[in-house]
């Protein structure tokens, strides 16, 4: 067996990653999966021994869910209702013992093209927080993840907190859907996020939707939301999304579903977010 | 990799487990479940994918229930878990067990400790918990026998103040038809049960399987000197040319699997060497570090191109890429659908499903001797003596099969698996040889349900009276025979369903390919044949505008009838009982949906019906068990049950049996279950078998006892028994006797012994399918409510209703559970269930139904009792399954008109034949 390193602070975890290569285990929900019947080909670097990485602070424009956090940890913090779709999410990940032991930046840095956090980090404007041991940097989280599996992380380089900048509108409204062929422990074939900005008027000063599963990494709907702009809370919402504007999306066949279908629901659904946030009036 | 490691430091970590200290050394990557399976010995803790997929190896870290194979040994310093070795010691949680044991939570046990576990998370944040907080709680634990709906209602009733442990101090006479808690319950809910991978000896050799990952390829094994360099834990290989006779199969005269593949492999999957050594060195091993080469051949994957008439041959010899072909034929078919007022047809498609059981294949052998001693998760322990023995080249009496517990079957372990190899590495190298199918290679090396495209005619008089019924049913049975010919051997029987039909040809073929190997999964064909039946039935009813109840009950068999096969039904024959068991809620449900559906929402309700029949163990063929019992001079009643227990609960329900017809109570009763050494051969845990053919031998066995006992006293028919110590007290009438054990002659013990064997009468079938293939049948018929989305496509089933004939409950608790379990299983062949080789060969791309998708069931038993089986009973194994599919998707198609012909109806094929149906109306 490999070698096996748990540092105590982010430091330390850092001088060793600038120093050899290692695969970072946190809440191991997606590496021991992924080493079934096979040893583990690099050292591992554990940061779970890093006590102040766990978390959510919130500052004055942002919050910071650190590196550790847990889904549970999420479901269990008090925040306010722009992260009711991110709290759902959680809640339909695995089973409570993913929920235990997963953590959300390892869902971010995991990359899955149905990464059940994604889309609502999306639409929460996110940015990721990566520290190396000669400094840190910013990417947006669409910048961050690059492709299927795939993200901007480099050697030396961890990810130690999403940042989530808080609206400027008094009231933000979030949905969340996770379309699967079971409940619970499943992989969605189309997930849907919604987050709309709302002023004292009803008004919607600005929308963010993204959708999962229906593209290598979960794509946010530009036109969509330009069209939801300066429109009123109302029922009516449902009817202000077509079918053009799914074409960031490139869904695909698979054993879960076919593209034909993705396309089709994720629109059913993203009518239905809407009709349900426009009645929230 | 290029990058330097860093030098491995040793340390010792520290936690507590199970409330004391302990340090550990070694590696801090391991997983938690291995730490504590392997060093802590504390193998309660039970692996059933290492992907936390399955939630078997659930423990609390800090309260908090985790997967303990998705945690690092390291990330356990200074922490508290608690296993189910720890739960099992708290007498907080002494009602969860009692409430799992009554009513019936576990089965084959295998999920139980991370059930338990999840319920232990749950009670400790949520004394109180309603239902939708225990599936939620629950729901990382998949459970593959019960259905879940007793592990609900049993933590339920746990949180309840003062749940009542119904424990039987039950008279005499009183065992049958009562709901005694499962007799090998306890060591099932405290971590205690040994399954295969449970008991492995700490000096064990370790065994690993290298497997081809083409469906069909010829290949060359390389020098393995280098790697035996590399690897210096490594002791031996096996090749094909190891193995003495390398071919085996369950029918005497097909051997056509080999054990290891020579030179060509003919599916994915398949076994083309394996390794002995050390535990560290088989772990340590990639596959990739075996030299190996593939030369990829065209593989035969579809039916269609199986029987191209220019297709290749899939097994040498076998021209057509048939394996086997059986049929029944009865009346004039032709002119029948000629004359017929109204007819139906489709064809039907269903896809592979795996058996999914929990626990994968695992178990060890050990030489004594000349002998070999196997200790395995087996449902068929004297079929796994004599074919090891076969393969390895000795006589059947030198091989002893001891049967682990066995953590779920459902055919599944009917097949041999990991015991010819690590007979042969334990008879080779003189060292016990164990070995543990990962998940991915349970799944893609063991059998699966057939694949089936059945194409289906049916048609009826004016009346609605059936008049002929055409089926042709091809099954995608795989490179290698397995149970393909049983599958053509028992659909064309039943694939007319249970109704008088006077004109009838069936015909069922099990088609060679290079796709998975198929075999025995839960209903042989049948539950795929069912649903080409039930549809047309359907379809039928809607012309006639009949409602579908109705019909199907004018054309219910019932006795006195010929079936298709020729046979007079004398007895049993419940389904029309079934039916109006059903009728009162299948109107109000027919009401509901119609009340509901008028408001014209997405969301439409939909009430299906399917009815089945099930032939009671082997089709046509001998199919006997021989049951043992002792009186010891201790006082000990000695049962030699070879029926082995897969978790259905055959080891209770032969007891209740014995108990009854011996005159004594079942606690009286102590039992010997499945070692080929210590019992006699039952046969088969398969084919709804044990309760009806090992009941009624273990029912003459009792009554063979029973009158030698009193012939001990003389006395008459209708005394009464009592165990006293070592005396057996007979009392008849005014005259009690009392003989003292000790006092009379004995043979190793043995004061009296006993035997009987049944073998159910049967008449083997001619080449039209006639003869008398069943000495009995099982009955039922279910009905389902469902909601679907009708622009999503999604399914979810809110209730089902199912009235089963069974001849007679023995143990209604264990029957329900069967039957929830099989409509599970039904479910998940219905709406979820599709094997992909390659692609699904783990659970989460794999779906079986979860503890959330379990709709409420409300089970019927009806007792139509068939004077061949013990009290009346015949078997429910299979019965639970086969009407359940064709029930969801009756109702689908009520709620939305859809007809589908493709299971599984996944969320984009429901929505297309939504839009299909709209777009044609």
């Amino acid at each position: 067996m490999g070698a096996y390193l748990r540092p105590r602070s982010l430091p330390d975890a850092l001088s060793a990653l600038a120093a050899s290569r290692w695969l970072v285990l946190a809440g191991g929900t997606d590496i021991y999966p992924a080493h079934v019947g096979r040893p583990f080909d690099e050292p591992v670097l554990d940061l779970s021994g890093i006590g102040d990485l766990r978390g959510i602070d919130e500052h004055a424009d942002h919050w910071r869910i650190k590196a550790l956090t847990t889904w549970s940890d999420l479901i269990a913090a008090p925040l306010p209702p722009l992260f009711d779709a991110l709290k759902q999410a959680a809640r339909e990940i695995g089973g409570v013992q993913i929920q235990n032991a997963g953590t959300v930046i390892g869902n971010v840095c995991n990359a899955a093209p149905a990464a059940d956090g994604v889309p609502c980090l999306l639409a929460l404007d996110a940015e990721v927080a990566l520290e190396a041991a000669d400094g840190g940097r910013r990417l947006s989280l669409d910048a961050f993840i690059t492709g299927a599996r795939k993200t901007a992380c480099r050697p030396g380089e961890l990810v130690s907190a999403l940042i989530l900048p808080k609206p400027r509108a008094p009231t933000t409204l979030a949905w969340f859907s996770k379309l699967g062929t079971r409940r619970y422990l499943v992989i969605s074939i189309v997930m849907i996020a919604i987050s709309l900005d709302v002023d004292s008027d009803g008004r919607i000063t600005a929308a963010r939707i993204a959708i999962g599963a229906c593209s290598p990494v979960a794509r946010r709907l530009p036109e969509l939301e330009a069209a939801l702009r300066g429109r009123t809370l109302n029922s009516a919402l449902a009817d202000v999304p077509h079918e053009n504007h799914l074409a960031p999306l490139t869904p695909i066949d698979d054993i879960r579903a076919d593209a034909a279908y993705r396309r089709e629901a994720a629109l059913t659904l993203i009518r239905r977010g809407l009709a349900d946030l426009g009645g929230r009036r | 990799m290029s990058h330097a490691a860093p030098a491995i430091k040793p340390f010792t970590l520290t936690c507590e487990v199970n409330g004391r200290p302990v340090a550990l050394e070694g590696s801090r990557s391991r997983r938690l479940s291995d730490l504590l399976r392997i060093d802590l010995g504390l193998t309660g803790t039970k692996l059933g994918c290492n992907a936390g997929d399955c939630g078997a190896c659930t423990v609390l870290v800090d309260g908090a229930q985790v997967c303990s194979c998705l945690i690092a040994v390291g990330q356990v310093e200074g922490r508290r878990v608690i296993t189910i070795e720890g739960l099992a010691a708290d007498p907080r949680f002494e009602p969860l067990r009692a409430a799992f044991l009554r009513l019936g939570a576990a089965q084959c046990g295998i999920c139980t400790p991370g059930m338990l576990m999840a319920a232990a998370d749950l009670l400790g944040r949520d004394p109180h918990p309603g239902e939708d907080a225990v599936k939620d709680a629950l729901g990382g634990v998949l459970c593959r026998c019960t259905g879940y709906q007793p592990i609900i209602a049993a933590v339920l009733e746990a949180t309840r103040a003062g749940a009542a442990i119904g424990e039987a101090a039950l008279r005499i006479g009183s065992a049958v038809g009562a709901r005694i808690a499962r007799l090998d319950g306890a060591a099932k809910l405290n971590g205690t049960e040994i399954y295969g991978a449970d008991a492995i000896p700490v000096d064990a050799l370790h065994l690993r399987v290298l497997r081809s990952s083409w469906p069909h390829a010829r290949f060359a094994i390389g020098d393995l000197t280098p790697l035996f360099h590399r690897y210096p834990g490594l002791v031996r290989a096996l090749r094909a040319a190891d193995v003495p006779r390398n071919g085996f199969g369950i029918y005497p005269e097909i051997k056509d699997q080999p054990v290891l593949a020579d030179g060509i492999a003919r599916f994915r999957g398949e076994a083309v060497l394996a390794l002995i050594g050390a535990r560290d060195a088989i772990e340590a091993l990639r596959d990739d570090d075996v030299p190996i080469t593939y030369q990829p051949l065209t593989p035969v994957l579809t039916l269609d191109e199986a029987l191209a008439h220019d297709a290749p041959e899939v097994q040498a010899g076998k021209t057509d890429n048939i394996l086997i072909e059986g049929r029944v034929r009865r009346g004039h078919p032709a002119e029948a659908f000629e004359a017929g007022a109204l007819t139906a047809h489709g064809r039907f498609e269903t896809a592979y499903v795996e058996h999914a059981y929990i626990e994968p294949e695992a178990g060890w052998a050990r030489r004594v001797g000349e002998r070999i001693e196997i200790f395995v998760s087996t449902q068929t322990p004297y079929m796994d003596r004599d074919e090891t023995a076969g393969v390895v080249g000795l006589s059947p009496v030198q091989v002893r099969i001891v049967p682990s517990a066995c953590g779920g079957g459902f055919g599944g372990k009917l097949d041999l698996s990991v015991q010819p190899l690590i007979a042969l590495g334990a008879w080779l190298t003189g060292r016990p040889v164990a070995c543990v199918y990962s998940r991915p290679e349970s799944m893609v090396s063991t059998t699966k349900r057939h694949a089936a495209r059945i194409d289906a005619r049916i048609a009826c008089d004016a009346e609605g009276r059936l008049s002929a019924v055409a089926i042709e049913a091809d099954f995608n049975t795989g490179p290698y025979a397995s149970w393909g010919p049983t599958v053509a051997g028992r659909v064309p029987v039943h694939a007319m369903g249970p109704y008088r039909v006077p004109n009838v040809a069936t015909r069922a073929r099990a088609v060679l390919t290079n796709g998975p190997n198929c075999g025995a999964f839960r209903g042989f064909g049948v539950p795929q044949a069912a649903i080409a039946h039930e549809t047309l039935m359907d379809d039928l009813a809607l012309k006639l505008g009949m409602d579908r109840l109705a019909f199907r009950r004018l054309n219910a068999l019932r006795t006195g009838d010929i079936t298709a096969s020729g046979q007079r039904l004398e007895a049993s024959v419940g389904l029309v009982a079934c039916l109006d068991a059903l009728e009162i809620r299948w109107q109000a449900a027919l009401d509901d949906a119609a009340r509901h559906n008028a408001r014209r929402g997405m969301i439409r309700q939909g009430v299906g019906l399917g009815c089945s029949w099930y032939g009671i163990g082997n089709t046509g063929m001998a199919n006997p068990s021989v049951m043992r019992l002792e009186l010891r001079r201790d006082g000990t009643v000695l049962f030699r049950n070879g029926a082995v227990d897969i978790g259905q609960g055959s080891t209770t329900i032969l007891t209740q049996i014995v108990a009854d017809a011996l005159g004594l109570p079942v606690g009286s009763i102590c039992a010997i279950v499945g070692d080929t050494d210590l019992t006699a051969d039952a046969g088969k845990t398969s084919a709804s078998r044990q309760t009806f053919v090992s009941g009624r031998a273990a029912l003459e066995a009792a009554v063979a006892l029973r009158a030698k006992m009193l012939r001990l006293a003389n006395a008459s028919m209708e005394s009464s028994l009592r165990i006293d110590g070592d005396a057996l007290i007979v009392i008849d009438g005014p005259a009690t006797h009392r003989i003292e054990l000790t006092d009379l002659p004995h043979l190793d013990g043995v004061v009296l012994r006993a035997e009987g064997r049944f073998d159910p009468p049967i008449v083997p079938l001619d080449t039209n399918g006639q003869g008398v293939p069943y000495a009995t049948y099982a009955f039922a018929a279910q009905m389902a409510v469902v909601e679907v989305d009708l622009e999503l496509g999604t399914v979810k089933v809110r209730r089902m209703i199912a009235a089963h004939d069974v001849g007679r409950a023995i143990n209604p608790t264990l029957i329900e559970g069967q039957i929830t379990g099989g409509i599970a299983q039904g479910l998940g062949l219905a709406l979820m269930e599709e094997y992909h080789p390659g692609r699904t060969d783990n659970l989460h791309d794999y779906l079986i139904p979860t503890i959330g998708d379990m709709p409420a069931i409300e089970v019927i038993l009806i007792e139509d009792p068939t004077p061949l089986g013990p009290f009346g009973a015949k078997g429910v194994g299979e019965p639970g399954l086969v009407p359940t599919a064709p029930a969801i998707l009756s109702a689908i198609r009520h709620a939305t008109g859809a007809r589908l012909t493709r299971v599984p109806a996944l969320p984009h094929r429901l929505r297309a034949a939504i839009k299909a149906h709209e777009g044609a109306s």
